[in-house]
């Protein structure tokens, strides 16, 4: 019992990680209908971005972990803006395939862009220590004991999906979001700016994703090297085709079956840890093809 | 030089005979050392994985991005058949080169097999899936490589026979793509087309698409496995690491660069970028920065490719050349 609590825990810990990367690919899927491939270097991007902001936020405010959390969030919102600028905006009306080649491409280059010696370098890094570690027991009989770091990642995770979600479903910009996402043309027709649109949401996704790499690093402690965004990134995105992609709950649900998932098959093998993911793609593509709490919307002629 | 535009495919074997008797002699007078006679190779394991990506992403229209792991399931097959199995190495070539083209196809069958089990799930639905059931493909079978000991396992499986030599690759490259081309040309290359340009109409005139789809998907998957058989055996020694996804994604920048929509496009890109680092040696580190910018500029400034969607007069199979006779 206290084994599986304990997985469990582990689970919804790496699942919240994973919905904050799963909410920026559903955002922008369901606003331009892309696959952006690129989203899982913005994370990394973000985790790279506490590595090098932690001490000189801690020499300016003292404690580290909320300044560095903002202002990573803040690069790497501005960071997706010049991506959607820079590479999609060009291919908006090109074939949808272009965009995605050319999302794999913006991967590919940031990749191994940030791997230049002169850039983050290829080399191992320690994530510098946000907050002090701690065991926190919980009394009962079990055994179990949480490390503060989890309840951490728990709780920013939820406080930004709660933000998300009153930003989608209470402001005039979340309104005019699910207008775009519902019909583009008839959404500008309506006076809508599609392009300040998509560019919020790919700011949206974005910083999402900085504050997953926070996360990421103050849970693991290092930073393995550039590539460190593929996995996560991979594992999101089967969260958010579990959940229905285009739908924001769906993908945070898909997210924390990824992580318990994850979590209770790493305990009997640690290879088995990445199978899982693909098994359960697998099921779901072929029982509910437009995911968990997706919609089919059959194609009119 | 009538007789030649009237007979296209006595041309291009003549072609094909001339290029061989060239590479050959530049070879043999020293021109052309062990080095780039490799290379030259490697151009045409390249051509082929790029043609067989080419049907499926850029004439079916689907968006496969694992290639990388049919070629891993083909080379794997084939270099165990002859290595660890047959020991073909210490046959004398009349029984090894057999074997050799026996564990080719083995190892072509065997990633076909895999090709289906990946395609017909996520075939039969629209959108970006299979992108991601490829990529989720391609990285597992890595990872049962690299816990399966009897493969080598994290070490690799070497010892691998040197069967592979420019004859190999010049008659593997040409009949493969011949093949291709021939499907392409078929009746069942026109549906992959209408699948491609509207999947509604394609079914609406009375194409299977799913099973259009698969079929392609599988054909694609077989000669990305012989490929890697042809690799395996060039290379001698294979490692789960061969075969990531970068690897696919090298192959994804060749054929969209070169041209998706066309053979000749993914001939071209695929031996410009082969040959292209070879020159920048010095900018080694910067390639794969290089590319994938290379990669974004074309999307954005010529998204066709560089080839578009023309095709070299010898991939094209002549419409009318009874008429060109008779007149």
């Amino acid at each position: 019992m206290g084994q599986f609590l304990q997985q469990l825990i582990n689970g919804i810990q790496i699942g919240s990680i994973y919905a904050l990367i799963a909410l920026g690919y559903t955002i922008v899927y369901g606003i331009v209908g892309l696959i952006n491939f690129a989203h899982a270097d913005i994370f990394m991007v973000g985790a790279y971005m506490g590595f090098f902001l932690a001490p000189v936020m801690a020499k300016i405010f003292g404690g580290a972990f909320i300044p560095t959390i903002i202002a990573a969030m803040f690069i790497t919102g501005v960071f997706g803006f010049v991506m959607e600028k820079l590479a999609y905006r060009p291919l908006r009306y090109k074939s949808r395939l272009s965009a995605l080649i050319t999302a794999l491409g913006v991967s590919l280059f940031l990749e191994n862009f940030c791997a230049l010696p002169f850039v983050f370098g290829p080399q191992f890094r320690k994530f510098p220590d946000l907050i002090v570690t701690k065991q926190i027991v919980i009394p009962g009989n079990l055994g179990l004991s949480i490390p503060n770091v989890v309840l951490l990642d728990v709780g920013v995770s939820i406080f930004l999906m709660v933000l998300l979600f009153w930003f989608v479903n209470r402001t005039l910009m979340g309104k005019q979001m699910r207008a775009v996402s519902s019909d583009k043309s008839a959404a500008s027709l309506m006076g809508i700016n599609i392009d300040i649109v998509i560019s919020t949401a790919f700011i949206v996704g974005a910083a999402l994703a900085g504050a997953g790499g926070i996360l990421y690093g103050t849970t693991y402690g290092m930073l393995a090297a550039p590539y460190l965004g593929i996995w996560p990134g991979m594992k999101a995105f089967i969260a958010a085709v579990l959940g229905g992609i285009g739908n924001i709950p769906g993908a945070v649900l898909g997210a924390y079956i990824m992580g318990i998932s994850e979590a209770f098959a790493t305990s009997v093998d640690s290879n088995l840890g990445f199978g899982i993911a693909f098994a359960i793609l697998i099921v779901i593509l072929l029982a509910r093809p437009s995911g968990l709490l997706g919609k089919f919307i059959p194609e009119k002629v | 030089m009538t007789f030649l535009r009237a007979h296209r495919t006595a041309a291009t074997v003549i072609v094909l005979v001339l290029v061989y008797a060239v590479i050959k002699v530049l070879n043999l007078v020293g021109i052309l050392n062990a080095y780039y006679i490799q290379l030259l190779m490697l151009v045409g394991i390249n051509i082929v994985m790029t043609v067989s990506l080419g049907m499926v992403n850029g004439f079916t229209g689907q968006f496969s991005i694992g290639s990388a792991g049919f070629m891993a399931v083909g080379a794997y097959t084939s270099a165990m058949i002859t290595t660890v199995w047959l020991h073909a190495s210490t046959a004398n070539p009349w029984v090894g080169y057999p074997i050799f083209i026996v564990a080719l196809l083995a190892g072509g069958l065997l990633a076909a097999a895999a090709g289906y089990l990946v395609g017909a799930p996520s075939l039969r639905l629209k959108g970006d899936y299979l992108a991601i059931v490829t990529l989720s493909a391609s990285e597992l079978i890595r990872t049962v490589i690299r816990v399966t000991n009897f493969l080598g396992g994290p070490r690799g499986l070497g010892g691998i026979p040197k069967f592979t030599n420019l004859e190999v690759v010049f008659v593997f490259a040409t009949v493969s793509v011949v093949l291709m081309r021939n499907y392409l040309f078929s009746s069942h290359g026109r549906s992959m087309k209408a699948v491609r340009d509207s999947e509604i109409a394609a079914e609406a005139t009375g194409v299977n698409t799913t099973k259009q789809k698969v079929f392609v998907f599988v054909f694609s998957a077989f000669f990305s496995g012989v490929s890697g058989g042809v690799f395996a055996h060039l290379l001698q020694f294979i490692h789960p690491d061969n075969f990531t996804f970068a690897k696919s994604l090298e192959y994804l920048i060749y054929l969209y660069v070169g041209g998706s929509a066309s053979i000749s496009g993914a001939m071209v890109g695929a031996a410009i970028f082969t040959v292209l680092p070879e020159l920048l040696r010095s900018l080694q580190t910067w390639r794969m920065v290089i590319y994938p910018l290379i990669l974004i500029l074309v999307m954005i400034f010529r998204t066709e490719g560089v080839m578009g969607l023309k095709e070299f007069g010898f991939i094209l199979i002549p419409q009318r050349q009874r008429k060109e006779v008779s007149a």
